[in-house]
């Protein structure tokens, strides 16, 4: 099989930075690390194995139903998800509230199965599906971490900042409490973006 | 009356769909290269979430809730089917998108070709799901409060996505850094529209 299947989709062709896709749901739940992996690994899990079905079944679906199947299939996928970190995880469901049922609605796992699940092999499929749910945890690691950061003056949920920077401390730091809010995301991955694409000079627009 | 009124405006500045939530980001990127696009597709979005709410809503109140089912016999009383939401709430909005891509494909052939491939990704467009399960989370007493709170939100978006086009389209005249075009300033542009937006959550309605 072919390596680049696997690495392609985590930096060259990253699904948030490039294909600017699953933007939606995935930025409401970088504030803080915890949530954001648990929700890279449901993503990944999802991406990976429901491409992995509709491959499987490709040939016997009609191409009038295809979006209601492929949304069936996630969606059973996602129930499962979301009913286990309900019975393991149950801080971290209640975080991401309404954002592990959006995973039905993630652009990443329509637009990969659309593009590569409908017209590949089963086992393929699964690589490019799971490659690409990494390259969108990659994303939110690097969002979450910063945010988390610069926000809070945590990381996963310890403080990082020494409490005695602080003012109410009688020091002289304080957090930034934009980095917490949504739009900050937004720019942060404009940044990101930007970065990118000065390394990368193919993707510029003209 | 009052409060349906408030829960409109609400629904519309202080809980903006894309400002507030990021739902339907995908296709808010994708197509606000120009208003008249835009526009078409807010429109169908508005119409699309109008619809699938009180649907939604209905399905929720008599079929998904923990214990609702009594009123088909009291022996049900213990069934929750809560864990179905996902799947019957997404075959709603699927079946209303194909409706509307039928409609439109119909009478506005031009906007059908100019919206292309995403008028199907309505369907997946995740501010119609998110106000959605938004609506089970708030557990809105009456039909009329989700039919407004679904208007509300789907008029949010086509605000956002109205907005965001028209600068996109001043922007196409101005010297932006290199690697930083087209994409990047998009986000930038969006975040700093979100900043703005931030200044209605004070507002007490």
């Amino acid at each position: 099989m072919d390596k680049k299947i696997f690495t392609t989709p985590i930096l060259k062709a990253n699904p948030i930075t490039v294909l600017v896709l699953g933007i939606c749901s995935s930025l409401a739940v970088t504030v803080k690390l915890e949530p954001a992996i648990v929700m890279a690994l449901s993503v990944t899990i999802v991406t990976g194995f429901s491409s992995f079905l509709i491959s499987l079944i490709r040939k016997s679906i009609p191409n009038r139903i295809r979006i209601i199947v492929q949304l069936v299939v996630v969606a059973m996928f996602v129930i499962v998800i979301e009913q286990f970190l309900k019975a393991y995880a149950y801080d971290v469901s209640k975080q991401l509230s309404v954002y592990v049922g959006l995973i039905i609605t993630n652009c990443i796992i329509m637009g990969r199965i659309e593009a590569f699940g409908l017209s590949e092999k089963p086992l393929p499929s699964l690589v490019d599906g799971l490659a690409n749910g990494l390259g969108y945890g990659l994303i939110l690691v690097v969002l979450a971490f910063i945010r988390e950061l610069i926000g809070s003056g945590t990381l996963f949920g310890i403080q990082i900042i020494p409490l005695s920077w602080y003012v109410k401390e009688g020091g002289h730091y304080l957090n930034n409490g934009l980095f917490i809010m949504p739009p900050m995301a937004l720019i942060l991955i404009g940044c990101l973006i930007w970065i990118q694409r000065s390394f990368q000079k193919d993707l510029n627009d003209k | 009356m009052q409060d349906l009124l408030s829960l409109f405006v609400k629904s519309i500045f202080v809980d903006n769909m894309i400002f507030a939530y990021f739902l339907g980001m995908c296709s808010f990127l994708a197509v606000s290269k120009n208003v008249k696009t835009a526009a078409g597709l807010g429109v169908a979005v508005i119409f699309v979430i109008g619809v699938t709410l009180p649907i939604d809503y209905l399905l929720n109140r008599y079929l998904l809730t923990d214990g609702c089912l009594t009123w088909i016999s009291p022996s049900l009383a213990n069934v929750d089917l809560s864990f179905l939401s996902f799947i019957i709430f997404i075959a709603v909005i699927a079946s209303i998108t194909q409706l509307v891509e039928m409609v439109v494909e119909k009478y506005s052939p031009s906007l059908y070709s100019s919206l292309g491939i995403f008028l199907p990704l309505i369907a997946v467009n995740c501010a119609i799901l998110g106000a959605s399960l938004f609506m089970q989370e708030k557990g809105f007493a009456t039909l009329g409060q989700a039919t407004v709170y679904g208007l509300g939100s789907g008029f949010g978006w086509f605000l956002a996505i109205v907005s965001i086009a028209a600068i996109r389209e001043k922007l196409a005249y101005s010297n932006v850094p290199k690697p930083l075009r087209g994409l990047g300033i998009t986000f930038i542009i969006a975040g700093l529209m979100g900043i703005a937006f931030m200044s209605f959550m004070g507002v007490k309605l």
